[in-house]
């Protein structure tokens, strides 16, 4: 018919954002036209710019150029507060609740209803508070404090002060990171009906069987620029995952067959209540085995308490033969174990200190002369080793935290490399990295296989697992319930092990 | 043996190990400013108050300020680990009661300073415990054994003191470097003050205190014990605290309940004026001894112009907002600086892009 | 998800709230302890002074109380409150000894605003210059009592500087209830009313709670964290006052201390020391308690010097208290989450 004639202004529109961190170009072309009763997918890599579009979107950050419209009006919000009186909500994967406080006290915080002598009208909101809930058809008791909620409630939290706020434009940054399959449908039937109201939905996800499943059109972003927005309908996850990355996917990783040698890190039952269950699996020399799986799944958690910063209450962990000692990280380390953690900025680094301080973080024990250490030393030793992992950095004492995310990425590579591990685990080794530096940390594993390290290689990019790895082990849920070999494991074999609990055998399905 | 260094590239790429000359580092430091501000006022009281420039002024000053000095020193550690130890006066009230108390009792001072440092050590191993055991905060637990502390120094003697000591020991106290006007005690305090600069600067110790103020994730990912290192911390701080006790007693010749009341604060602003952030992860001793010098050369000062001594509670409060204000504004500018375009990018939820 | 367990009825609900809440914990020492001293000495309760001191003596701390635990619910903490009061203390001889015949009316007003000054100067660096308040009331603290040494020397406020009348409120009662009770009283009612039931006032727990989400919410944090430190000042101010009428005699020490038994109080009285929860109430009683402990202790045949001591005790005690209660809470979430899947 004769759609193209008829132009529905979009409830909110983005043309040819542009934002720049000093020397750091995040966006080049943010566009982005979101209409109202429509749930409209974001997808690209990490490093495209979604997440900063979502917080131009809401106001923590102003754009250097471009046009930023809501419902026709041109708009410049220069404060959170103020995007959200215009009805724009943004729903993060991790909720800012106030958690000493009731439910109901978070939904209406600073516009309680009042009754007579400017009394919060508690009756009143706990009433509002009900009829949120059950419009989102959701049951959570309005009185309890948010501490403790799980996450999926914590959501539907904020999801409930939006409506209340009557938000006509909600954006969900990746909000099935952390759900269960149940707590996703929820969140989807939810979703759906906000829709049908006729407000503006922007859904921003890795997983595409949940993009095909909720939405009605896709935008793909790549290098901090816009590339397509197509409907649903007309595309299909192999097209638009050509679109993410540019080329061809198998091309992209470089990897090397090697031999493969003996054991170096077998884990046997590790059981933590209420996080992971009866995880078991081995590592070879020279092998790269990958864990994959949803995020949330338990796999960092895992990492975590195989290294020993987490605790977990059985099984045991062995290098080399050796029994690592629970809960201690520096006798892991002397065994042999490295540990790149998946969160660069809080966990990898200390972003205030220099680039020399961070890399020879972890082997100051063995740069002391007379059992003291000088920075001298310390500066030979960091200009080693950020030389040869090519970090870009103009001086050994620039802080860490104004270096770019591949080249942060590689100053912690450096800093675990340079213990001389004989098993490497990376949390997530390209998130948020360019690139260029993807493609050379890839070939940087590959190698450091070839020369026989054990790697296990946690990673939520599929192609990134499927390209790297000898062995794929998927966890889902605190278990791991597959072990799929190089030349078996597939995007589908991967992805429905990481959806499905193990077929219920000896556990019975009394609940 | 894994060859690591077999995978790596070829070193082809050279740094500056600095960014900036050491004269610019040095200069443009806050531990500069506040010798600058101390030698200034040196110079101005010198000039303006009549009998600051004798000698004896030296000696009554650093007899004066020694138990600032040299609590400030594992204070500082403390504080950089994003702690803070507000007991440090009543573990000095404690160790001095324990001192008087034990010494009339009949022991020979030797010992009972012995048993004081060990009081001392284990008061501050009981804070450790509750902040690094129990996970309490340091805030809380040190304005409770600040309390506790007080309290047993004050319930062991009541309101007596003790006044009789071996006159060799409180000789010594007051004795100064022969030659010079210079205490004697200031000895000990260049003593442990080069231990305490070697630890934090030169040590692995030290470094983990550092990583452990600006980032206790990283650090605890990194193999560092977090725990331990603070633990032991608190522990030095008592036992640091037990001596200045010993210090104090014999200097006066008195054991009293309430001695050193109210000190850990003249410790806590030597420490922020000399630059030491209390969010932790940055400063340096330099700066709080020569706030701790600051301090006192501006109290000696004002005494000997007959100024009332407690304008110089006046002067010092003000010098800690006024020094702490000005390092969060300098915080502050350095960070837009270093970030045109206004808002700071600062990842305030789990969101990554 | 988070299971929802067959619900309560709402009155067991509240009988359970009220049974485990803190403040019926201390209320329940406080009356142990008045029980077990009055057991060993009856006069303790049940003389005319005695009753009287009970109720008196602590309403002075309890008004310093109450505008900590305001300040501390923001997760901020006042140490200036001590200096201030003997400020405002001395101030208030002063008034009558260089202003004759001024209205005691005047003198409570002006002590207040001047009270409230002072906590202004407090906010606005805690509020605008973002500075952590334990270092900048550190700084206050000092420097108001510097002031107030200065400005007294070594005289002395004596009793007979001040207008008899206004000394007589210090000591008289109304149907038994000191005069300052009363008043401490009706102050900690308004502003537990407050606290409880105005938006503002539930907006001081949500920056305590999280102030990075208060931010991100769009709150008025700098306003309300004013408003905060300006009531601490003032009720520290209107306890000064109060001081003055109460001892009579004012020197440049008055108030010493004060401010770290108020946050005792506070802490004892179930207020988190980061922040976002915590009752007036439970400060209030707090207040009563550690005065009360420290009255019964010679009764109950401890030296008064140990009082200190006990007040150390009381304190660690309540924090190490809420840090296991919050512990054992966690544990059961993550084991009522791990039983469903």
């Amino acid at each position: 018919m004769s759609d193209s004639t008829e132009r529905v202004t979009p409830a909110l529109e983005l043309s040819r954002i542009a934002k720049a961190f000093g020397a750091v170009i995040a966006l080049t072309n943010g566009t982005l036209a979101l209409n109202a009763g429509s749930i409209h997918a974001l997808v690209g890599e990490n490093g495209a710019g979604k997440s900063t579009l979502v917080k131009i979107i809401a106001g923590l950050y102003q754009r250097d150029g471009g046009d930023f419209r809501l419902s026709g009006e041109t708009v410049d919000f220069t404060s959170t507060a103020q995007s959200k009186a215009a009805g724009i909500a943004v729903i993060y994967q991790e909720p800012t609740l106030f958690p000493d406080l009731s439910v109901t006290e978070n939904i209406f915080m600073g516009r309680q209803p009042l009754r007579s002598f400017g009394r919060i009208d508690r009756a009143r909101m706990h009433e509002e508070a009900l009829g949120l809930f059950a419009r989102l058809g959701v049951r959570i008791d309005p009185d309890r404090p948010t501490l403790g909620l799980s996450i999926a409630d914590q959501q539907i939290i904020e999801i409930a002060k939006a409506i209340s706020l009557d938000a006509q434009v909600l954006v969900m940054d990746e909000p099935t990171a952390a759900l269960s399959g149940v707590e996703v449908e929820r969140l989807f039937a939810v979703a759906r009906s906000l829709r049908d109201e006729g407000r503006a939905l922007l859904f921003i996800s890795h997983r595409f069987d949940e993009v095909f499943d909720l939405c009605d059109t896709v935008t793909v972003m790549r290098d901090g620029a816009y590339i397509s927005t197509s409907p649903i309908a007309d595309t299909t996850v192999e097209e638009i995952v050509r679109q993410m990355v540019g080329r061809d996917v198998t091309t992209l990783f470089p990897k090397t067959e090697h031999p493969i040698g003996n054991d170096v890190l077998v884990v046997d039952a590790l059981n933590q209540p209420g996080v992971f269950h009866d995880i078991s699996f081995t590592v070879k020399a020279g092998e790269i085995v990958g864990l994959a799986g949803l995020v949330g799944a338990g796999r960092s958690e895992i990492a975590r308490a195989v290294f020993g910063v987490d605790p977990y209450a059985s099984g045991s962990v062995r290098i080399n033969g050796k029994a690592i000692p629970r809960r201690n990280p520096a006798a892991a380390m002397n065994l042999g174990l490295a540990l790149v953690p998946e969160d660069r900025r809080k966990q990898g680094l200390v972003l205030e200190s220099s680039v020399a301080r961070n890399a020879t973080m972890a082997i100051s024990g063995r740069l002391r002369k007379l059992g003291l250490l000088f920075s001298s030393t310390e500066n030979a030793a960091a200009r080693v080793w950020s030389s040869r992992l090519e970090v870009k950095t103009a001086s050994l004492d620039t802080e860490a935290g104004t270096l770019s995310g591949g080249n942060q990425q590689k100053v912690v590579l450096a800093k675990w490399l340079a213990t001389n591990p004989s098993i490497l685990i990376i949390d997530e080794p390209t998130r948020g990295i360019d690139v260029g530096t993807k493609s050379e940390v890839h070939r940087l594993l590959s190698q450091l296989a070839g020369e026989g390290l054990g790697i296990l290689m946690i990673s939520s990019e599929l192609p990134e697992v499927l390209g790297m790895a000898d062995r794929v082990l998927v966890v889902h849920e605190g278990h791991i319930t597959a072990e799929i070999s190089r030349a078996d494991a597939t995007a589908e074999s991967v992805m429905f092990a990481a959806t499905h609990s193990i077929a219920p055998t000896t556990k019975e399905a009394g609940q | 043996m894994v060859d690591i260094m077999g995978a790596l590239a070829p070193a082809t790429r050279t740094y500056k190990d600095y960014s900036q000359p050491l004269w610019r580092r040095l200069l443009l430091s806050r531990e500069a400013a506040v010798i600058g501000a101390l030698a200034l006022v040196i110079i101005v009281s010198m000039i303006s108050v009549k009998s600051f420039s004798k000698p004896i002024t030296v000696t009554y000053l650093f007899l004066d300020i020694a138990p600032i000095l040299l609590i400030a020193l594992p204070m500082t550690l403390i504080i950089i680990t994003g702690e803070i130890d507000l007991s440090v006066a009543s573990i000095v009230g404690l160790s001095s009661v324990t001192l008087g108390v034990l010494h009339q009792g009949g022991m020979p001072i030797e010992g009972a300073a012995v048993v004081s440092l060990l009081v001392g050590a284990a008061a501050g191993a009981l804070n450790g415990f509750l902040i690094t055991v129990v996970g309490l905060p340091s805030l809380a637990v040190t304005i409770g054994t600040l309390a506790l502390y007080r309290g047993l120094a004050v319930g062991l003697l009541g309101t007596k003191a003790v006044t009789e000591f071996t006159e060799f020991w409180t000789d010594l106290a007051k004795s100064k470097i022969p030659g010079t006007t210079i205490p004697s005690v200031v000895v000990l305090i260049v003593v442990l003050a080069i231990v305490f600069v070697v630890l934090l600067h030169f040590t692995k110790f030290g470094r983990g205190i550092y990583a452990i103020g600006l980032s206790p994730e990283t650090a605890r990912f990194s193999g560092i014990r977090v725990e331990r290192t603070k633990f032991i911390l608190f522990v030095i701080a008592g036992l640091i605290s037990a001596l200045a006790g010993i210090y104090y007693t014999l200097r006066f010749s008195s054991a009293r309940g309430d001695n050193a009341a109210g000190l850990e604060l003249s410790v806590i602003a030597a420490v922020m004026i000399g630059g030491v952030s209390i969010f932790g992860g940055r400063g340096t001793l330099v700066g709080p001894l020569a706030g701790a010098v600051l301090i006192g050369v501006l109290a000696s000062a004002l005494r000997l112009a007959n100024v009332t001594s407690d304008v110089i509670n006046i002067i010092t409060g003000a010098l800690l907002v006024a020094s702490v204000v000005g390092t969060s504004f300098l915080a502050w500018a350095r960070k837009s600086r270093s970030r045109p375009g206004g808002k700071k990018p600062e990842p305030l939820t789990g969101a990554k892009s | 998800m988070t299971t929802v367990t067959a619900p309560e009825s709402r009155i067991a609900r509240t009988v359970r709230a009220i049974v485990t809440a803190r403040e019926t914990g201390i209320l329940l020492a406080l009356i142990i302890v008045v029980l077990a001293a009055t057991i060993k000495n009856p006069t303790f309760l049940f003389s005319s002074d005695g009753f009287r001191d009970l109720l008196l003596t602590p309403s002075i701390l309890l008004l310093v109380a109450i505008g900590q635990a305001v300040v501390i619910i923001t997760r901020n903490v006042d140490l200036s409150v001590g200096s201030t009061l003997g400020l405002t203390a001395y101030l208030t001889g002063r008034l009558f000894i260089d202003v004759p015949g001024i209205p005691i009316v005047a003198v409570f007003l002006i002590g207040i605003v001047f009270g409230g000054l002072l906590g202004l100067i407090n906010g606005a660096l805690v509020a605008f210059a973002k500075v952590p308040s334990l270092v900048i009331t550190l700084g206050t603290m000092y420097a108001f009592r510097g002031i107030n040494v200065l400005w007294a020397g070594s005289d002395r406020i004596n009793s007979s500087d001040m207008p008899k009348d206004f000394l007589a409120l210090g000591t008289q009662s109304v149907l038994f209830i000191p005069v300052l009770t009363i008043i401490a009283i009706v102050v900690l009612v308004v502003a537990a009313w407050f606290l409880r039931n105005k938006r503002a006032g539930r907006e001081l727990y949500a920056i305590g709670s999280d102030p990075d989400a208060a931010n991100l919410y769009g709150l008025k944090v700098t306003n309300r964290l004013l408003g905060a430190f300006i009531l601490c000042g003032a009720l520290a101010g209107l306890a000064g006052v109060l001081w003055a009428a109460r001892y009579g005699t004012v020197n440049s020490q008055a108030g010493t201390g004060f401010e770290l038994q108020a946050v005792g109080a506070a802490v004892i009285g179930g207020v988190a020391i980061f922040g976002g929860s915590g009752s007036l109430w439970g400060a209030a009683i707090g207040a009563y308690l550690l005065f009360t402990i420290n009255r019964a202790l010679p009764i109950l045949g401890v030296q008064d010097f140990w009082q200190r001591a006990v007040v150390g005790v009381l304190i660690i005690g309540a924090i190490v208290l809420d840090r296991l209660l919050a512990q054992r809470q966690a544990r059961k979430l993550v084991e009522a989450r791990d039983s469903n899947g």
